[in-house]
C-alpha cells in the first residue's frame, strides 16, 4: 500500500468509526428505553422513504432546513455562529403574516413578493442584533442569540395572542392562539400534498449562495474574516462590517424559511411552526460540510431524521424527541472527527508504524 | 411594603438554580474550557433528580431522603457530561462553542426522551419541603427573605465562600486558575493540564447537575422540557458578568431571580404590561448586561477557550 492509499484508507475509516460512534451511543439510550434498536433506525431511516406520502412530508421539512442552513453557513464561514435561527424565523413569520393580512385583497404578484420581502426584513433585523453586538462590543453571538431566540419566542406568542389572533377565535371566545387564515394572494402553491414550490426556492438559493461565497469579493472577503479575522483585518478587510453582514444574511435565510413555511405549509400563524427548524439547521450546515452543494443531501437527511421521528412513538414506543439526541451526537461527533482528521501528526505517526511493520514483514 | 417582601423572599430562592450553575460553570472557565452544554447538563440533572424521589413515591415511599437521593445522583450525573465534554474538547481539542451546542442538544433530547419513556406526562413530586431557621426566620423582614427556604438555598449560598477559597485558597483552585490563564507554564511546572481541565469540568458538571436537580425537585417540582428555560445559558452570561469571581456571580444571579419574579407579581405591582414581556424581561437584561460588559474583559482568563496541545509550539 502506497502513502497515498494509507491515507485516503485512513480519512474513510475515521469517517466510518464517527459514524459507529453515532450510532451506538443513541443506541446505548434506545437500550435504555428497552427498544428494539434495528426497528427504530429503520423506522426513522427508511420508512418514510417507503411511500410517496411519507417522501413529501421529509421534503416539506428539508425546505426551511435548507434554507436556513444555507443562512447558518454563511454565518459560520465569516466566523460568527448563529444559533438564533429559531428567533429569526419567528420574526420572518410575523413581518409575513402581518403584511400578508394587510394586503390580502390586492393581487398575487404585488402582495406575495411584498410578503415575504417582510418575513426577509423581519428575520435580518433580529440577526443585525448579534451581529453588532459582536462587532461592535464583542458580545459572544452563542449566548446574545440564544437569549434572543427566546425573546422572540415570548413576542411571537404574544402577537399570536393579541394583535395578530384571528378575529373568529376572538369572537367564539376560543382564544386559540393563531391569526386569521391568509388569503390565496398569498399562498405559494403546492405541488403534490403538502409538497410546495418553495422546494425552488430552496435549491435556487443553494446555488446564489453558492456563486455569492465563491465567486464574488464579498464572499471572498466574509470567507477570510471567518478564517482569519486578524490576517483578513491586516489585508484591509473591514471584518466588523462583514461579520455584521453575515448575521443580517444569515437571519434573513432564517426569515425567508420562516415566511415560506407559512404561505406554502401553515397558511396562517400557529404555535410551533418554527419546530426547532432552527437548531437542527446547525447541525444541517456542518453536516453539509458548510457548503450550499452538501446543505442539500443533509437538509433531506436530517428533514428524514424528523420527519422519521415523528414515527417512532407509534411504530416502536420511542418518543420523538430522540431526533434531538441524535443530533446532539452527531454535531459533537462531527467536531471531534475533525479535528482527528485534522491532527496531521497523528496520521504520520500511524503511517510510519504501519510501514515500519511492513518492513519488517519483508 | 408586603409586595417587595414577596419579591425579595422569591428572589432568593429562585437565584439558586443560576446560582450554583454558573458557579460550576466559572470553575470550568477558570481553567480554560468554554462549556456552553450547561442547559444540557442542568436538563438531565433536573430529570434525573426528579425521578429517583418520583419512583420512590410510586412505591409509597414519601421520605425526604429520596429529594437528596435524587439532588446526588444529579450532581453525579452531571460529573459524568462534564466528563464527557472533557473527552471532546480536552482530549480531542475539538471548538469548544460547537461542541457545547451539541452537549446542550444532547442533555435536552436525552432528558426529554427519557422523561416520556419513565415519567409520561406532567407530574408533579411532594419536592423539597421548607425548613424555616429557627429564631432566624422570626426576624421580620431578613426572616421571611433570607431564612424561611428549604435547605438547599442556605447550602447553595454557604457554598459561595466555599468556592472562593477553593479557587483562591487552595493548591487545586491555584492549579485551576495556572492551566486557564497560561497552561504552558503550569505545563512546564509539572502540573497536568488535561487533568486539571477534566477535574474543573466534573467539578462544573456536578454543579450544573444539581443546579438543574435543584429546579426539579426544590423550586418546581415537577419535570418539563421547558424547565430550564434558558437558564443553563443565563449561568454562561452570568460568569462573565460576575468576572469568574463567586461573590460577584452570587450578585448577578440575585439580580437576575429578581428580574424572573416580577412576572408573578405583576398584578401586586400594579404594572398593565402583557405578560410575554415580564416573561422575557431576564433575556433582555442578559443581551443589555453583555452588550455593557463584554469588551475589555481584562480579567477574563486568558486562555478560555483555547484548547492545549503540548505537542504544537506556540
Amino acid at each position: 500500500m502506497t502513502e497515498r492509499n494509507f491515507k485516503v484508507l485512513y480519512k474513510v475509516s475515521i469517517i466510518v468509526l464517527a459514524v459507529l460512534v453515532t450510532l451506538l451511543l443513541s443506541s446505548f439510550i434506545l437500550v435504555i428505553l428497552g427498544a428494539d434498536i434495528m426497528k427504530t433506525f429503520y423506522t426513522i431511516i427508511i420508512t418514510p422513504l417507503t411511500r410517496v406520502g411519507h417522501l413529501t412530508e421529509v421534503l416539506v421539512r428539508a425546505v426551511p432546513l435548507c434554507i436556513i442552513a444555507l443562512g447558518v453557513a454563511v454565518a459560520y464561514r465569516s466566523g460568527i455562529i448563529n444559533i438564533g435561527a429559531e428567533g429569526q424565523m419567528a420574526m420572518g413569520i410575523l413581518g409575513f403574516t402581518t403584511v400578508a393580512l394587510a394586503l390580502g385583497d390586492m393581487s398575487r404578484a404585488v402582495a406575495l413578493p411584498l410578503a415575504l420581502l417582510s418575513a426577509v426584513i423581519c428575520g435580518a433585523l433580529w440577526g443585525f442584533v448579534p451581529g453588532i453586538l459582536k462587532a461592535k462590543l464583542q458580545v459572544s453571538e452563542l449566548l446574545s442569540t440564544v437569549m434572543l431566540n427566546y425573546i422572540a419566542a415570548q413576542f411571537y406568542s404574544f402577537c399570536l395572542r393579541v394583535p395578530l389572533l384571528d378575529p373568529a377565535e376572538r369572537l367564539s371566545g376560543a382564544g386559540t392562539p393563531q391569526s386569521a387564515r391568509l388569503s390565496q394572494a398569498v399562498e405559494i402553491g403546492r405541488i403534490t400534498g403538502r409538497l410546495h414550490y418553495g422546494v425552488f426556492i430552496a435549491l435556487v438559493l443553494a446555488v446564489l449562495v453558492y456563486l455569492f461565497m465563491w465567486k464574488t469579493s464579498f464572499g471572498y472577503k466574509m470567507r477570510a474574516s471567518g478564517a482569519q479575522s486578524r490576517a483578513a483585518r491586516y489585508g484591509g478587510i473591514n471584518v466588523s462590517a462583514y461579520v455584521t453582514l453575515a448575521m443580517i444574511i444569515s437571519g434573513a435565510f432564517a426569515g425567508l424559511a420562516g415566511g415560506i413555511e407559512i404561505a406554502a405549509v401553515h397558511r396562517r400563524a400557529i404555535e410551533g411552526v418554527t419546530n426547532n427548524y432552527g437548531f437542527s439547521a446547525v447541525v444541517v450546515a456542518l453536516f453539509g460540510m458548510l457548503h450550499p452543494f452538501g446543505i442539500i443531501p443533509a437538509s433531506f437527511f436530517f428533514a428524514l431524521l424528523i420527519y422519521g421521528s415523528t414515527l417512532t412513538p407509534r411504530a416502536v414506543g420511542v418518543p420523538a424527541n430522540i431526533v434531538d439526541v441524535m443530533q446532539g451526537l452527531i454535531i459533537i461527533v462531527i467536531v471531534t472527527t475533525q479535528m482527528v482528521l485534522q491532527n496531521s501528526y497523528l496520521e504520520d505517526r500511524l503511517w510510519r508504524r504501519f510501514s515500519a511493520k511492513r518492513q519488517e514483514a519483508v | 411594603m408586603d409586595i417587595i417582601i414577596n419579591i425579595l423572599s422569591m428572589t432568593v430562592p429562585f437565584s439558586v438554580a443560576l446560582l450554583l450553575a454558573s458557579i460550576g460553570e466559572m470553575f470550568n472557565q477558570r481553567s480554560g474550557v468554554f462549556n456552553l452544554g450547561c442547559e444540557g447538563v442542568m436538563s438531565m440533572g433536573a430529570f434525573v433528580g426528579m425521578l429517583v424521589p418520583f419512583i420512590a413515591g410510586q412505591n409509597g415511599a414519601l421520605s425526604n431522603g429520596w429529594n437528596w437521593l435524587g439532588l446526588l445522583l444529579a450532581a453525579l450525573m452531571g460529573a459524568v457530561l462534564g466528563l464527557f465534554f472533557g473527552v471532546i474538547v480536552v482530549t480531542f481539542r475539538a471548538p469548544q462553542g460547537i461542541a457545547g451546542i451539541g452537549l446542550q442538544m444532547f442533555g435536552v433530547g436525552t432528558a426529554g426522551t427519557l422523561f416520556r419513556h419513565f415519567v409520561g406526562g406532567t407530574q408533579s413530586i411532594p419536592g423539597m419541603p421548607n425548613s424555616p431557621l429557627p429564631l432566624l426566620s422570626k426576624i421580620p423582614f431578613i426572616g421571611p427573605v433570607f431564612f424561611s427556604h428549604n435547605m438547599m438555598v442556605y447550602l447553595a449560598f454557604l457554598f459561595v465562600p466555599v468556592a472562593w477559597y477553593i479557587l483562591f485558597k487552595t493548591s487545586w483552585g491555584l492549579r485551576v486558575r495556572a492551566v486557564g490563564t497560561h497552561p504552558r507554564a503550569a505545563d512546564s511546572m509539572g502540573i497536568n493540564v488535561n487533568r486539571t481541565r477534566y477535574e474543573a469540568l466534573a467539578l462544573g458538571g456536578a454543579m450544573a447537575g444539581l443546579a438543574g436537580a435543584y429546579l426539579s425537585v426544590c423550586q418546581v417540582k415537577m419535570f418539563s422540557d421547558e424547565l430550564i428555560a434558558g437558564r443553563g445559558f443565563i449561568a454562561v452570561a452570568l460568569v462573565y458578568f460576575g468576572h469568574w469571581h463567586p461573590v460577584k456571580i452570587m450578585l448577578g444571579a440575585l439580580l437576575f431571580s429578581f428580574t424572573q419574579t416580577i412576572q408573578y407579581n405583576v398584578q401586586g405591582l400594579g404594572i398593565d404590561l402583557p405578560y410575554e414581556f415580564f416573561v422575557m424581561l431576564p433575556y433582555v437584561v442578559v443581551v443589555v448586561v453583555l452588550a455593557f460588559t463584554s469588551r475589555n474583559q481584562t480579567t477574563s482568563p486568558t486562555s478560555l477557550g483555547k484548547p492545549f496541545n503540548r505537542e504544537i509550539r506556540t
